[in-house]
């Protein structure tokens, strides 16, 4: 029992260690910048306001769905870096087809995202296939998918934009009433009148499946003993090329699901102003939690939690509101220090422990011959 | 995939090389085709000095970016921080190149860049982290610490603000004297391929900035140390086997942690050259993910410094000729393309001995596709110009990736005395 409760401390350790170094760097950077350290710390500290609040956990919702998606091809062993352009053509086809108006009300959403999930799987699909076909690493692969993304969706953006009186912001038809999905009321929770995105339950449910389908299902098992050991696998009987297909369309399946609460609680659009660069934060989120999904949902809530309470820097210390992402870039480096040191730890403690029972069952005999 | 690499190694190499006069011919090859192809559709911005020019601005970022990644590629860590190495670079030059001068400005865009490279190979060479995932971290610091000091030291300045810094001193241009007029009279005369080789010409010698010879000159410097003395091979072996080397007294981790500075600073100098040389200034989002770019020429030119250097030069034409607002120049090339796939389709119809007439088949449905997007329109929309390079790379990847070889040991962590 205390070699168990050692574990779980060295679990904890990493992340704890990652945040305590990326506020002391943070200080030495405040230092040498000459800003006001007190302030700084004092504004990011401080109890988030109600409204504050909601705004943290919808912008938890989003992220936890992008750093699923990530971790779905980090179980693998893929490094889906393309979760970025694909979540924005996704969503780009989920808001045209839901735009459209061709199904009335919640059957419009429910078809919509379904679009959005396979217009994701699709796009992340070219990079698999890529992989298992021609040997091209996903890595690069997905990066370039998202240039091209950019462009594809920019170009066709042009085409299926709708002028709006006044703006000169493009964007696709805006859904009508009864095709958006109303926000959960917290006034009697906390006192606001904003509310959280009516999706976040979706963010939840994929919360609970990706635990469910890694852990409880034997294809999750699969997928796992693939990324840990590729040749144990197909021992096994997996195979792999299929199986790097797979993950990768579920990686970007969710990412389609990315930009969902964002169309149909807060924009209710796609347009040229759609928040960008959701996929990279979803990979930062993916790798503090540790790709599970209690882990994941704490670092999307702490990630939320930065960046709203870094709006209020300007104004309440004077200090440019960029310093959260310098936070957030040591706590992300740090932490996969961290984590490596704390695995090594581990597997020393684990040599250890195994060498000395081996010593007390054989006696010093097989002492003799391990030296 | 490992087992693979090692049979591979164990046999020796059959293929000798390309003759000696491949490239010659490829290149003049390539002047003829685009010279008949400018006289044919008329879009002379095709090879004209200002688009070669506009060409070599854009392609040297990349070239250094790619030459950084060359640097720690080949000493086994993969370097997918060169976007954050190249934000930290541009800040560098901006600061230090307002404050004390252009050529202060390329000492702060190495030494900034030298830095993230420091943090990467602090993580990945000491720690042993995954270099994929210690990058795509140094690519958030670089743009966080980027603009975070942008805005610290920017602001108040006359003429700069917190996501622009005040325009800068330029570096001097170089040209060779006397023959600029001469060459500029043969351009304009548009006659075929006189004017293409004199716009050729015109571009090499005259207002050529400094920094591009200097980034030239890394480049067959780079190519010289790597390749053509000890240090090289040493650094070489640490990418291809480090436990081998490690068996011949290498000091693997020493020689893998400078390659990586070394890559930092060629990173933080492409900054410099976006700041010092192509904007005269520095604006938030300047590198636009040239250092992925950068990386994707490298993997294009199959980890060899010509070969990136070629990968670049095609990127930043690309990249040149939308900037200039051309969707016809990449039109007319629509032309070549076309008619080189309908002519390498209708060959490998003819040599059916092969087997698979069907791959004959798609490239000749490909390019009556390409003939007739040329034929139909008159331009090519500005997003599919933007494409471009990251379309070509995915082709290049999808097509060659069998012919690429990337050191053995790349991406692999290497820790001290594990051998075995």
């Amino acid at each position: 029992m205390k070699f168990d409760f050692r574990r779980l401390a060295l679990g904890a350790a990493a992340p704890v260690l990652a945040i305590v170094v990326a506020l002391l760097l943070t200080t030495v950077i405040l230092i040498v910048a000459g800003d006001p350290v007190l302030a700084v710390w004092q504004v990011l500290f401080k109890v988030p306001l109600p409204r504050q609040l909601v705004a943290i956990v919808n912008e938890a919702t989003v992220l936890y769905l992008s750093a699923v998606a990530v971790a779905i091809g980090f179980k693998m062993n893929l490094f889906n870096i393309g979760v970025d352009g694909q979540y924005r053509i996704a969503s780009f086809t989920a808001a045209v087809f839901a735009g459209a108006h061709f199904l009335p009300g919640w059957l419009n959403i429910i078809v919509a995202i379904l679009v959005s999930i396979a217009t994701g799987a699709l796009w992340a699909l070219i990079a698999g296939v890529l992989k298992v076909t021609r040997g091209v690493s996903e890595v690069i692969s997905t990066i370039m998918l998202n240039y091209i993304a950019t462009y594809l969706v920019a170009y066709f953006l042009k085409g299926a934009a709708v002028k709006v009186e006044g703006s000169n912001a493009t964007s696709t038809r805006i859904l009508a009433e009864d095709s958006r999905v109303p926000g959960i009321d917290i006034s009697w929770l906390a006192n606001t009148p904003n509310k959280v995105y009516g999706l976040l339950i979706l963010s939840i449910v994929v919360g609970f499946l990706y635990w469910f389908i890694l852990n409880k299902t034997r294809f999750g098992f699969d997928l796992r003993a693939t990324g840990q050991s590729e040749t144990a696998a197909v021992a096994s009987g997996v195979n792999v090329k299929r199986m790097v297909v797979t993950a990768m369309v579920l990686s970007g399946g969710a990412a389609g699901l990315v930009g969902m609460p964002l169309l149909f609680g807060q924009d209710f659009a796609y347009g040229d102003t759609v928040q960008a660069g959701l996929g990279f934060a979803g990979i930062s989120v993916a790798l503090l939690g540790r790709n599970s999904p209690i882990g994941m949902a704490i670092s999307a809530l702490l990630w939320g939690y930065l960046n709203q309470l870094s709006n209020g820097l300007q104004i309440g210390a004077g200090v440019s509101d960029r310093l959260v992402l310098i936070i957030q870039g040591i706590i992300v480096l740090s932490v996969v220090v961290a984590y490596e040191v704390v695995r090594r730890a581990r597997l020393r403690l684990e040599q250890g422990r195994v060498a000395r029972e081996l010593a007390t069952i054989a006696g010093p005999a097989t002492k003799e011959v391990a030296a | 995939m490992s087992s693979q690499t090692a049979l591979s190694a164990t046999i020796p190499q059959t293929r000798t090389g390309r003759p000696s006069w491949y490239w010659p011919v490829i290149i003049v090859g390539s002047i003829l085709v685009v010279s008949t192809v400018r006289v044919l559709t008329g879009a002379h911005d095709i090879d004209s000095s200002g688009a070669l020019t506009a060409a070599i601005g854009m392609a040297m970022p990349l070239v250094l970016a790619g030459l950084a990644g060359l640097w720690s590629e080949r000493a086994g860590v993969v370097n997918i921080g060169l976007e954050g190495m190249m934000i930290l670079g541009t800040w560098g030059a901006a600061f230090f190149g307002f404050h004390f001068g252009p050529w202060a400005g390329i000492l702060g865009a190495v030494v900034l860049g030298m830095l993230g490279g420091a943090v990467h190979a602090l993580a990945t060479v000491v720690f042993g982290v995954d270099h994929i995932v210690s990058g795509v971290a140094i690519n958030l610091l670089g743009a966080g610490a980027g603009s975070y000091l942008a805005v610290r030291t920017f602001t108040g300045l006359p003429g700069g603000g917190p996501t622009q810094s005040p325009p800068l001193e330029q570096l001097p241009f170089l040209s060779i004297p006397g023959l600029g007029d001469w060459l500029q009279q043969l351009e304009t005369s548009r006659t075929w391929l006189v004017a293409d080789l004199a716009g050729i010409l015109r571009t090499l010698t005259t207002n050529v900035n400094a920094l591009t010879l200097i980034a030239i000159a890394l480049v067959v410097g780079s190519a010289w140390l790597l390749w053509r003395t000890s240090f090289g091979l040493r650094l070489r072996s640490v990418g291809e086997a480090p436990h081998a080397a490690e068996t011949l007294g290498v000091n693997v981790l020493r020689y893998k942690f400078l390659a990586v500075l070394v890559s930092g600073g060629l990173a933080g100098l492409a900054g410099g050259f976006l700041v010092l040389v192509a904007s005269n200034l520095y604006r938030e989002g300047q590198t636009g993910g040239r250092g992925y770019i950068g990386l994707a020429a490298m993997i294009f030119g199959n980890w060899r410094p010509g070969g990136l250097a070629a990968g670049a030069m095609l990127f930043g034409y690309a990249d040149a000729v939308q900037l200039r607002g051309r969707g016809d120049v990449i039109h007319a090339y629509l032309l070549p393309i076309g008619l080189f796939l309908l002519g390498w389709g209708i060959w490998q119809l003819i040599r059916r001995s092969q087997g698979k007439p069907m791959t004959g088949v798609w490239r000749i449905v490909i390019s009556l596709a390409v003939l007739a997007w040329f034929a139909f329109t008159a331009e090519v929309p500005a997003e599919f110009t933007n494409m471009t390079p990251y379309v070509a790379t995915l082709l290049v990847l999808a097509f060659s990736a069998q012919r690429l070889r990337m050191p053995a040991a790349d991406g692999t962590v290497y820790r001290k005395g594990e051998a075995n």
